[in-house]
């Protein structure tokens, strides 16, 4: 796929029709001057790498450096090596239960990161894994999550869909019910007074959830410091998005919120876009939707094998044309920032960092016993008992 | 053939209890999935004549191309797992009346559960459709739909799932009939939605909510245990002039298998089956667990050699009348307060947490109405009062150990 995403020709992507569409090839970005490899340089995206609703478009001059690029690199292929992990863990029946792939979807995850600090605030649904990742956790934490074990990031107690750290509130099971939460968040946040960014984040499924619009009505009446972020990979589970949204422009769905689409699968556009959404909200205009344009290549879930709704062959153009993490590779050696020999050495690392996650994930115990009592109240405040099997086994607090 | 099974499992459980919980090396689920007595139950009915001899079958074969409404002699069965029965159902109920719709979260090409497949093929996408992941405009939806006289047939894709739609269920759907004198009703609108656990889906996709709308007046709840009454039940609810939320055991349907009589038939709401008769001690249940007590009735009459300390000689001979609930809301008081007053004991199982469960509503109406006649404590066995955990699934669901240990310490009592 990668041979044959670089020995493509040079050909005009820009077709002359009447309505210009988003573009979303992963590899469209050009030079506008020599590239560094010490000093940050500027190259400019595609024309159509974004759309505005009642706002203007981010700027498509980025400035980049030679390391956020192969830190970026590196870290998608981390993301898709750990799901790829994840797959054979569950086909191994290793991992049992409901599990949610992210493959394909790279740039978003990893572009939104490199786009906020550390600070900001990210809630979404339940795929879920890179961005737990990212936001502070660990590749053994969210597989010893979704093992079920002692050193998962919930200890084993909450599978694929509950996972959180300190600024990512998870993960979260139920279609589109994180939105309204996040936009309480950005209540808590601007409440601070601190300029802290809540990205909250659902799909295109999830957009057609009632709770979503009331989330975007209580965000716009008090101005919240939020970003709406709808990861459109195209398929509310096994329905297209035109089978299932009267309005497919996911972005001008806010009413009065503005709203900006990107290109969500080349990573330069995915963070320029995130970082002027996130300069959007923190300048104290309100609330901002943001559409991401993307893709997945498994099926909805593990039990979804992704080809009942969709042809094979979408799925085979998707990732041979558009994929991010060839596109990034594109960019990088064409630019001549390191070498196909360089970006293998990464991928390696990247793929050893993950098998030795998944080993020690895998040595790591299940919860204990008394783990089950714990946490279903806070602590020391926990009714007087919780019955167990016997009269013995009754959990006295 | 199928009490040795048990044992041998039940065996294996009871040497090392601790075992599963220690181990941190990776365990194959066990070979015949987690609910091995269903497939061996006496409860199936597998042959074509006990299967047109279900207990309060009617016909309805108002079309005159079946023969008359109380014979069976000409009636033919099909052997199908619940999903198909619940298919069939729906494909009868689609036949028989234009005005009826299918939607739900990808029910136009089968569900997740398989429960309708080629539906959409069969009668038009107009008629079984796709909906948006709108648990909350599904219901909506569908009440409106019923208001104006359509038969409307929901799925929502998991029971759990069913929360965001409590309240268009509970206000709107139980109420309409109450709140409009009587001018409007959603009589003919069914909620179906898979239920109970599966041994692996954890917080979201293993729960039991029918105790949640104990208290909406209004709604009837129907819970199924096999093939055979998924349909009578189904095709009864979907006729019946109240909302109904059908909730089917999600374990069951592929591992429940029955010979289904392929005529339409209904089986009555509101009434609880005497599954099998007793006289010692009543076992109500309904669902999933229905095998599960069925199993603990072997056990107590029958202990493997490692149970039969804890199993008392003297009661080894006691009957105990199985009764499957069937409508959880509005329950058949009648049929249960009968059989304990004749028994003096009741062992309540469900799955869904002891604490604001079902058992301990009927528990309260029959301490009262069976009090003098009561000989031991009504005895709940029901999941912890703790989310169903992923990790602990199998402990946290009622097995046939803890249904026995129950049985044990009320007739001992």
């Amino acid at each position: 796929m990668a041979s044959l995403a670089r020995i493509r020709p040079h050909l005009p992507r820009r077709l002359p029709i009447a309505v210009r569409g988003l573009q979303t090839s992963a590899d469209t970005t050009q030079l506008t001057e020599d590239a560094h490899h010490s000093k940050p340089f500027t190259v400019r995206l595609h024309d159509d790498s974004f759309r505005g609703h009642l706002t203007d478009t981010p700027s498509l001059e980025v400035e980049v450096s030679k390391d956020e690029l192969l830190g970026m690199y590196k870290t998608m292929n981390l993301m898709r090596r750990m799901e790829q992990a994840a797959d054979a863990l569950y086909k191994q029946k290793l991992i049992r239960g409901f599990c949610h792939l992210a493959i394909g979807q790279e740039a978003v995850s990893v572009g939104l990161e490199a786009g906020i600090t550390p600070q900001d605030s990210v809630i979404t649904a339940y795929r879920c894994h890179p961005f737990a990742v990212l936001r502070g956790g660990t590749i053994k934490g969210v597989i010893g999550e979704l093992l079920g074990r002692q050193c998962g990031m919930s200890h084993g107690k909450g599978g694929s869909m509950h996972i959180f750290t300190k600024s990512f509130f998870g993960g979260n099971g139920i279609v589109g019910a994180q939105v309204p939460v996040g936009a309480g968040i950005a209540l808590a946040a601007k409440y601070s007074g601190k300029p802290i960014a809540t990205y909250a984040m659902y799909g295109d499924g999830a957009s057609n959830q009632g709770q979503v619009f009331e989330a975007f009505n209580m965000a716009k009446l008090w101005d919240l410091p939020c970003v709406f972020v709808c990861e459109n990979n195209k398929y509310g589970m096994g329905t297209s998005a035109e089978r299932s949204s009267s309005n497919t422009e996911y972005f001008t769905r806010g009413d009065k919120i503005p709203g900006i689409q990107a290109n969500g699968m080349d990573i330069i556009a995915v963070k320029q876009a995130v970082k002027f959404t996130r300069d959007w909200v923190t300048s104290g205009k309100g609330p901002i939707l943001l559409e991401f344009v993307t893709y997945r290549y498994g099926g909805h879930s593990m039990s979804d094998p992704g080809t009942t709704y969709r042809t094979r062959e979408e799925i085979q153009r998707m990732r041979s044309t558009q994929d991010p993490i060839r596109g990034l590779q594109r960019y990088i050696e064409e630019w001549g920032l390191a070498s196909e020999e360089d970006l293998k050495k990464l991928d390696k690392e990247a793929k050893t960092e993950v098998d030795h996650a998944v080993e020690e994930a895998k040595a790591s115990p299940v919860p204990s016993d008394q783990d089950l009592w714990k946490d279903v109240y806070y602590k020391g405040t926990a009714p007087p008992f919780l019955r167990g099997r016997e009269r013995e086994e009754v959990h006295y607090y | 053939m199928f009490s040795a099974r048990v044992s041998q499992r039940t065996l294996r459980l009871f040497k090392s209890p601790g075992r599963r919980f220690q181990s941190s090396a990776p365990e194959p689920p066990p070979a015949g999935g987690h609910l091995p007595s269903v497939a061996t139950s006496a409860l199936l009915r597998t042959t074509r004549d006990s299967a047109l001899r279900s207990q309060g079958i009617s016909w309805t074969d108002g079309d005159n191309d079946g023969p008359p409404g109380s014979v069976i002699a000409g009636r033919e069965t099909r052997r199908m797992n619940l999903y198909q029965a619940v298919r069939d159902a729906m494909s009868i109920a689609l036949m028989k009346d234009d005005s009826a719709v299918v939607f739900g979260e990808d029910v136009a090409f089968g569900g997740v559960f398989r429960c309708t497949m080629g539906l959409a093929e069969e009668f038009g996408r107009e008629r079984v459709f796709n909906t948006p992941l709108t648990e909350q405009g599904i219901a909506g939806f569908g009440i409106g739909l019923a208001s104006m006289g359509h038969t409307a047939i929901a799925e929502i894709q998991f029971a759990d799932y069913i929360f965001p739609a409590f309240d268009q269920i509970v206000n709107e759907a139980a109420k309409h009939r109450f709140r409009s004198g009587g001018q409007y009703d959603v009589g003919s609108l069914t909620i179906r939605c898979p239920t109970m656990s599966v041994g692996h889906g954890g917080l979201y996709h293993s729960q039991s909510p029918e105790g949640y709308f104990m208290g909406a007046s209004g709604l009837k709840i129907v819970i199924p245990r096999s093939p055979v009454q998924a349909k009578g039940l189904l095709l009864s609810s979907i006729r019946d002039p109240n909302p109904v939320i059908f909730m089917e055991p999600k374990i069951l349907y592929r591992s429940a298998i029955e010979q289904v009589p392929i005529d339409d038939y209904h089986l009555p709401l509101g009434r609880a089956e005497i599954l099998t008769p007793g006289s010692d001690l009543t076992l109500l249940t309904w669902g999933t667990p229905v095998y599960h007590c069925e199993a603990a009735v072997h056990l107590l009459s029958n202990p493997p050699p490692n149970l039969a300390p804890h199993v008392p000689a003297s009661i080894r001979n006691a009957k105990i009348e199985l009764i499957d609930l069937r409508t959880i809301l509005p329950w058949d008081v009648e049929t249960v307060t009968e059989s304990v007053k004749k028994t003096g004991r009741l062992v309540i199982v469900h799955e869904a947490s002891m604490t604001g469960g079902v058992g301990g509503e009927i528990a309260a109406e029959v301490q009262r109405r069976c009090f003098l006649k009561l000989e031991a404590p009504v005895r709940r066995v029901a999941g912890w009062d703790t989310p169903v955990p992923m990790q602990y699934e199998k402990f946290h669901i009622p097995d046939a150990l803890r249904v026995l240990d129950a049985m044990i310490e009320t007739l001992t009592y």
